[in-house]
């Protein structure tokens, strides 16, 4: 079996133009998978739209439901919550309140449940949120939807991770590229954990040198090789400057500078990328080569 | 009055309209105070800051088994939801994986044994800053390689409970931490930028706070660089448009250098205050 090239898109920073690299990435050569991992605003799919021919259920956790036909409103289940999840909420039958679950607060831990003396308490499964596998121009494309609220963003991540290698495995793709989520947190490190190169995609702004650092510190903690992209690299280039010495100092390499390029979001709105859109562009030129860098090694 | 300013999609200006809306609220000598809840990128401060009044450190309850009291019945790791507890009874194992734990305490109330004690694992700061007699900014950081930062925005929100105005710069997304940010709050601005990506995960946002059932409007960022689909969107769902802010290089110029618009360019300076007023009138029942 050969080894797979699993290339994840990140940037601390939101709107740095994570998708935009990736689906730029995603669109060079065929037999490509293409895993979108920002499953809370997942975007790939308007650039590559996909045609699914596999749709699957994915349950996020369970929620906590009284039976009030049971519960003697004892309230043992609210002492042991530690998500304050369970409160007694005013009613006009009830003087001290009635025993009630807060959904937005649930984590879906099962104590309650657990621990009630008179089983008045079921676990209901989240159930709202799915995973997509398709076909696109390039090759096959995993995706997800996370239902609004749910949690465990970063076990879906993981989902998509798996099924995206399967497929790669399965038609014999050379490179995963993964569309990461913004933030350093669960989704990030699960957009992380066991791929081979980490890009993070950042802008001379004030905080996208600042973020760009966290998610570098979180990416080197791993067994994972970093690599720097600076969007709309003439913006501001005293802090493209200071992006790229401290990068310098720290081993990372720089591979693209892309300048701002409004193509960039006429390609957006045309749902193509933007080598694709703009072939003849400076940024183009870059995703070539920024291409055969991440690939070649 | 509590504020949230979010959105769906990241990088679409949330902490650009929060920090310059708590810049004309402040001017106006108001009582306010923004909070940074973003812990996983908290940026606030790098374009307001303040003097320290006080760090907090946010702190979760980890499990520790007594392997002398332990009979490896397996019972908490079976009460375990998050599979944070390995438990192999004919090799007298048993250990946990510390990131998978969620601090919710069902292993110790499985434990009949009395084998399990908690101790205290680091998750972020709170941290307090004075900006002026009548301004505040409390930011929320959690520290890098904590999954989940809603116990550090949790915290956050508690510490700004007595302000008159009370903004809350949100993190982006449709999951637990911006619910965390948002449920707390009496108006939500949505930020959106005028593209496919802005209008997709704009609808994403919209879906989550009908649900949660918050009042809401929104502001359109970078206005001229996409097309008009958001427009129509927010018309046809007859959704108020709070304000529009043009793209235009010299505002993501200021942006860069961290500096804020309002006390660049007074034109903004009255615009943001109008929003402002816009959102209290929306405000009021």
């Amino acid at each position: 079996m050969q080894t797979i090239n699993e290339i994840s898109i990140l940037s601390g920073k939101g709107g740095t133009g994570k998708t935009s690299i990736a689906a730029a990435l995603a669109t060079l050569e065929k037999n490509t998978v293409a895993a979108d991992c920002d499953v809370d605003a997942a975007n790939l799919y308007l650039i590559l739209h996909p045609n699914d021919y596999r749709t699957e259920k994915y349950i996020s956790g369970h929620k906590a439901v009284i039976n009030y036909d049971l519960c003697t409103q004892c309230g043992l289940c609210k002492d042991h919550c530690r998500f304050n999840a369970i409160e007694r909420k005013p009613d006009p039958d009830y003087a001290e309140g009635k025993i009630s679950i807060v959904e937005t607060s649930c984590d879906g831990c099962w104590l309650c449940s657990r621990i009630c003396p008179v089983n008045a308490i079921d676990m209901v499964p989240s159930d709202k949120s799915n995973w997509f596998l398709g076909n696109y121009r390039y090759g096959k494309m995993v995706h997800a939807r996370l239902a609004p609220g749910e949690e465990n963003s970063g076990k879906l991540v993981s989902v998509v991770r798996e099924q995206s290698r399967q497929t790669a495995d399965e038609c014999g793709a050379k490179n995963i590229i993964i569309d990461g989520p913004p933030g350093t947190g669960c989704a990030a490190i699960a957009s992380l954990t066991g791929a081979n190169k980490v890009v993070v995609v950042t802008e001379p702004t004030g905080t996208g040198l600042h973020d760009m650092k966290r998610i570098l510190d979180l990416a080197g903690r791993f067994q994972v090789k970093r690599y720097v992209i600076i969007n709309k690299s003439d913006l501001n280039t005293e802090i493209r400057d200071n992006i790229c010495s401290w990068c310098e100092k720290e081993g990372i390499p720089v591979i693209g500078n892309l300048p701002f390029d409004p193509r960039m979001v006429h390609s957006m709105v045309a749902c193509k990328s933007i080598q694709e859109w703009a072939p003849d562009s400076e940024i183009s030129a870059s995703i070539h080569k920024i291409n055969e860098l991440l690939t070649q090694s | 009055m509590k504020i949230a300013i979010a959105s769906g999609k990241g990088g679409t200006g949330k902490t650009f309209v929060s920090t310059n809306l708590f810049a004309v609220a402040e001017k106006e000598a108001r009582n306010v105070t923004l909070v940074d809840c973003d812990a996983e990128e908290p940026n606030v401060t790098v374009f307001i800051d303040g003097n320290t009044i006080s760090t907090d450190i946010i702190n979760q309850h980890l499990p520790v088994i007594d392997k002398e009291a332990c009979v490896y019945c397996g019972k908490c790791r079976d009460w375990c939801n998050y599979n944070a507890i390995i438990c192999l009874p004919e090799n007298k194992q048993i250990y946990l994986i510390e990131d998978l734990c969620h601090d919710c305490g069902a292993c110790l109330a499985a434990c009949q044994y009395n084998a399990i004690n908690e101790i205290e694992k680091r998750l972020g700061t709170v941290t307090v800053k004075q900006y002026s007699d009548t301004a505040r900014i409390i930011e929320a950081r959690a520290d890098i390689g904590v999954y989940s930062p809603v116990q550090v925005i949790k915290a956050t929100l508690n510490k700004a409970d007595n302000a008159e105005l009370i903004l809350m710069d949100s993190p982006p997304g449709i999951s637990c931490p911006f619910i965390a940010a948002v449920v707390p709050a009496d108006y939500v601005v949505l930020v959106t930028e005028p593209t496919p990506f802005g209008l997709n995960d704009l609808k994403l946002s919209v879906e989550t706070l009908e649900e949660l059932e918050k009042p809401f409007g929104v502001v359109v960022n970078r206005a001229g660089l996409g097309d008009d689909r958001v427009y129509d969107w927010l018309e046809e769902k007859q959704i108020p448009l709070l304000m529009k802010i043009p793209f235009d290089k010299k505002i993501a110029k200021i942006y860069s250098q961290s500096q804020l618009l309002v006390q660049e360019d007074p034109i903004y300076e009255a615009r943001f205050l109008e929003l402002l007023k816009t959102i209290q009138g929306s405000c009021k029942p």
